[in-house]
């Protein structure tokens, strides 16, 4: 699987020239297209590498077992549409082998926040509407704005362990194979939840599709407005997307949700999550699975693919895919962390093609330590927002006490210096940590919040002219979580705990 | 003296908005001595059909990268790149690739 690049690249270009190139596996198809640093497929020979892989990603980590309720995350992109085709291919085919999981679709409908019109978001709408029922598989279109209306319980995780786990995966397969009228039940299922009517089946707390009130499109846009760089609006947009998904996720008592993203991607999103502070979330956020919300696990099955490949299968056969507006449509190539990475990533990847895997392949090195998770029965602390584990809690020679320290002498300093400071209380607000001179509100609040985020949510965070137009749950949580730990000092002198050093 | 050459050319993957949102364009190319290649085709591109912001198209004399172009439905990089000769009833996709999935 490894190849030598750096010296090869002179000849690769010679080689590539020719024209009739034959297909490097079959050997007798014109090849169409090459994959990584100079592999030359025909049609057949591609679409074969491709569905295998898929199979062999699934099967390689195990993790989804037969006859579970897996939901897959559709954004309409290219990556999130092929995998649905390949969902659809997997559960199609006769052979023994074919995938054995109950899918369901998730859309979420982000227009308020790229700032599109209503009439273009129900184009939209419609669009997606159309492609996600020829797949017949049940689907949910979600407006952001729903996030409005979360339950605070969706930040917190939920230990129940899923029964699945009790068997183990040779035997779950076994088991469910034994029951051929299940699977035939499955089927019908199916059939059945394709009909329904899409609006119909919502929890009661979320709003039907068409009469989401225009004041909570208000309050999206307001907040998002209040995020003063692109960097910060993209990971709270990204943030408010998860915590959307994962409580439509547990509603609908899916077990697994399904994310596409490509090898591409996930080398993009490992380099900007380190400029952005999440050095210590890596394995969660760029690994195959990611198990941080405890009872949900998060898997990516398209990580091996690169764009390319997903362009060019989606183009040669045929994969609809709808091309919607974001955030960072056109934006400039330094408008935000996030952009700059792709585009550093991808100029390398023209020149040294071997770049994103190379990348990809570093993070796969990368491992969560799950064992981390419980002490002595009480887990660890999550952060709010990203519910990764708390990297702030550390002894005193670490890099976030040296970066706190820094941050607090350059507060002193612009406290120490002429008069502006005082009127314009603005500015200090703007480094997240109001001096005592502002209003006691805003601090409390974004001093009740500040102190139960990790180190990288805390840097978006202050980005945020001011919390409060944070949705609710967010202050419920944030509230009920600082009330459990001011509870706990309490009486933490009557707890008879192991790792206690107290008297 | 080459005949005038008509390709279909197809922006896909996000590229349409900088061609006004269409994403199929019949083109005639006009006659010249030399047989048109890619190259002088993505000049011709950028003076009559791209609309705005030529640099999320094309950078240098080459498209941008994350951009791929596909001829006749086959990767480029396997008919030669720039040099590639178009031919009538040629059909040249450009599918950006920056907007992820």
């Amino acid at each position: 699987m490894c190849e030598v690049e750096d010296d090869y690249i002179g000849e690769l270009r010679e080689r590539e020239k020719g024209l009739g190139q034959k297909c490097m596996k079959c050997k007798e198809g014109s090849a169409v297209l090459i994959i990584r640093v100079g592999d030359a497929f025909c049609k057949s020979c591609f679409k074969e590498y491709f569905v295998h892989k898929f199979r062999a990603m699934l099967g390689k980590n195990r993790v989804v077992y037969p006859g579970e309720k897996v939901l897959l995350a559709y954004s309409g992109g290219p990556s999130s549409s092929a995998m649905i085709q390949q969902v659809q291919e997997g559960l199609g085919r006769d052979a023994p082998k074919k995938l054995r999981f109950v899918p369901g679709i998730i859309f979420i409908d982000e227009g308020a926040v790229s700032g599109q019109s209503w009439e273009e978001r129900e184009e939209t709408f419609s669009n997606v509407r159309h492609v996600l029922e020829d797949t017949g598989f049940p689907f949910h279109i979600v407006r952001l704005e729903e996030v409005f209306l979360l339950p605070h319980s969706v930040l917190q995780r939920n230990l129940s362990e899923s029964t699945p786990q009790k068997q183990n995966y040779k035997q779950a397969v076994g088991h469910y194979m034994e029951q051929e009228d299940s699977q035939r039940r499955v089927v019908d299922e199916l059939a059945q939840l394709s009909t329904a009517d899409p609006t119909s089946p919502r929890a009661s707390d979320l709003l039907p599709n068409s009469s989401s009130p225009a004041r909570f499109t208000e309050q999206l846009v307001q907040l998002f407005t209040s995020v003063k760089t692109l960097t910060a609006k993209q990971e709270l947009l990204h943030t408010l997307r998860n915590h959307l998904i994962l409580h439509t996720a547990r509603s609908y008592g899916y077990s697994k949700i399904m994310s596409g993203e490509s090898c591409t991607r996930l080398a993009v999103n490992l380099l900007s999550n380190i400029s952005l502070g999440r050095g210590a979330f890596l394995p969660m956020d760029t690994g195959f699975s990611d198990s941080r919300y405890g009872d949900v696990l998060f898997i990516r099955p398209m990580r091996e693919y690169s764009v390319k490949e997903i362009s060019f299968y989606n183009r040669l056969f045929n994969v609809p895919s709808i091309f919607i507006k974001t955030l960072d449509t056109k934006a400039l190539e330094n408008s935000s962390i996030q952009r700059l990475t792709e585009t550093f990533i991808t100029k390398l990847q023209a020149d040294f093609p071997s770049t994103v895997s190379t990348v990809y392949r570093t993070s796969e090195k990368l491992n969560t330590c799950t064992a981390e998770n419980r002490k002595d029965g009480i887990l660890q602390e999550q952060c709010l927002l990203c519910l990764c584990p708390l990297d702030t809690h550390s002894d005193r020679a670490s890099a976030y006490q040296a970066t706190k320290v820094s941050q607090n002498l350059s507060q002193r300093m612009k406290q120490n210096c002429a008069v502006p400071a005082k009127d314009s209380g603005k500015l200090c607000c703007k480094q997240g940590q109001c001096c005592e001179k502002t209003e006691n509100k805003p601090t409390l609040r974004a001093a009740g919040i500040v102190h139960i985020l990790c180190y990288s949510c805390q840097v978006t965070m202050k980005d945020l002219e001011s919390v409060d137009h944070l949705p609710q749950y967010i202050h419920h949580e944030a509230e009920h979580r600082t009330r459990r730990c001011e509870m706990r000092k309490e009486i933490q002198e009557f707890l008879l705990d192991d790792g206690s050093d107290d008297a | 003296m080459a005949a005038p050459v008509s390709l279909l050319l197809e922006f896909g993957g996000g590229a349409e908005l900088l061609f006004d949102g269409i994403k199929k364009h019949n083109v005639t190319l006009p006659n010249q001595s030399n047989p048109w290649n890619i190259r002088q085709l993505l000049v011709w591109i950028k003076q009559n059909l791209l609309k705005e912001r030529p640099e999320l198209f094309i950078q240098g004399e080459t498209v941008r990268p994350g951009i791929l172009v596909l001829i006749n439905d086959s990767d480029w990089e396997l008919m030669g790149e720039l040099d590639y000769q178009l031919e009538n009833e040629d059909n040249v996709v450009f599918i950006s690739t920056l907007h992820g999935g």
